[in-house]
């Protein structure tokens, strides 16, 4: 599939630099964005496909987005920022509140840090917020490996020289 | 002591679980690209890396699956001909549920580190390892025990590549329900 490719940047660490914040990334949740997401990551629990379990059971608002629809979310938030070449090394996160259909997602984040470690692969430490109405859901944070330059890619690292 | 405050029962058996592999799953089925391209049009995701073939020849050496799709890849499958219960991912979340009486649990804080990328063909396996048991504490959910379970994930070539690491509360709650 060509044509693809037009959108993206391909970010260098020079490119970057500590407390830069990142676009945002808005998304208004329906039903079809929860169930489409929790069965692509083969999550059948009927909190994220059935309103009355999910209200009666886990008492919330609708049925809920999944752990790993977040996750998808916070890649494509990461990607649409850096690029192709940027590779996820590490993420962490904590969910507070349930994702619902009607909410307008709002993903925002900022540049911790950088560093490159002793294989000579340059790090971005990125601090990134979802929030509904203002109010923060969850908080990720995330090591993402970046080119040194336009010749180095962190994908071709393996073994010991991938250190996330 | 009536029993809802009795916190020692069955801890002796949780303990013997820290640091063994237990519940080692082989997925059911290669990582496949209908799955790929599902997960990316769920959060319209247009990284050329899973749309664009040439390009990921480039940059990844041929196909690779969402990073974040890992755990996708050893989930069972929702009804099989012959099996009576389905798997539960994280199962030894729900076997210290059991094992320590305490019914109800959340997750609260999840990390996964990523090793060598998934990709099309590949068959994932894993093991899930009880890391930490606390003592008894107390939060405004109720009385409980926190616990961290890693899934440490290879691929068919026994490459690493990834690991998820839970935390989890195993609580009763205040109001006895």
């Amino acid at each position: 599939m060509k044509g693809a490719t037009a959108n993206y940047q391909y970010l260098t660490i020079q490119q970057v630099c500590a407390g830069e914040q990142l676009p945002e990334l808005q998304h208004e949740v329906t039903a079809t964005s929860v169930i489409l997401g929790a069965l692509a990551s083969r999550d059948w629990r009927p909190m994220h496909h059935d309103r009355d379990f999910a209200q009666q059971r886990n008492r919330t608002r609708d049925i809920f987005m999944n752990t790993p629809n977040q996750a998808a979310w916070l890649e494509r938030y990461i990607t649409d920022w850096a690029g192709p070449t940027a590779r996820i090394g590490r993420y962490k996160f904590r969910m507070g509140d349930s994702i619902c259909p009607g909410d307008t997602m709002v993903f925002s984040g900022s540049v911790e840090g950088i560093e490159t470690d002793e294989q000579s692969c340059c790090w971005v430490n990125l601090s990134i917020a979802l929030c509904v109405n203002g109010d923060p859901k969850t908080r990720f944070t995330a090591r993402v490996a970046l080119p040194k330059d336009s010749k180095d890619n962190p994908w071709a690292r393996t073994g010991t020289q991938w250190q996330p | 002591m009536s029993a809802e405050d009795n916190f020692t029962i069955g801890l002796e058996e949780a303990h013997s679980w820290l640091g063994k592999k237990r519940h080692e799953v082989v997925g059911e089925f290669d990582v496949e690209r209908g799955y790929i391209w599902s997960a990316c049009a769920a959060v319209q995701n247009s990284n050329p890396l899973y749309w664009d073939e040439e390009l990921a020849q480039q940059i990844t050496n041929g196909a690779t699956a969402p990073l974040t799709l890992l755990s996708a890849w050893f989930r069972p499958h929702y009804w099989m001909p012959n099996r009576d219960t389905i798997p539960l991912p994280w199962q030894t979340h729900f076997d210290l549920k059991t094992v320590l009486a305490l019914p109800e649990a959340v997750a609260t804080d999840s990390e996964v580190v990523f090793g060598e990328p998934v990709r099309p063909g590949d068959r994932i396996s894993c093991s899930e390892t009880l890391q930490s048991l606390s003592e008894v504490k107390k939060t405004k959910l109720g009385a409980g025990r926190f616990w961290v379970i890693d899934t440490v994930c290879h691929n068919q070539q026994e490459a690493w590549v990834g690991t998820e690491t839970m935390t989890g509360f195993g609580y009763r709650s205040q109001s006895g329900t």
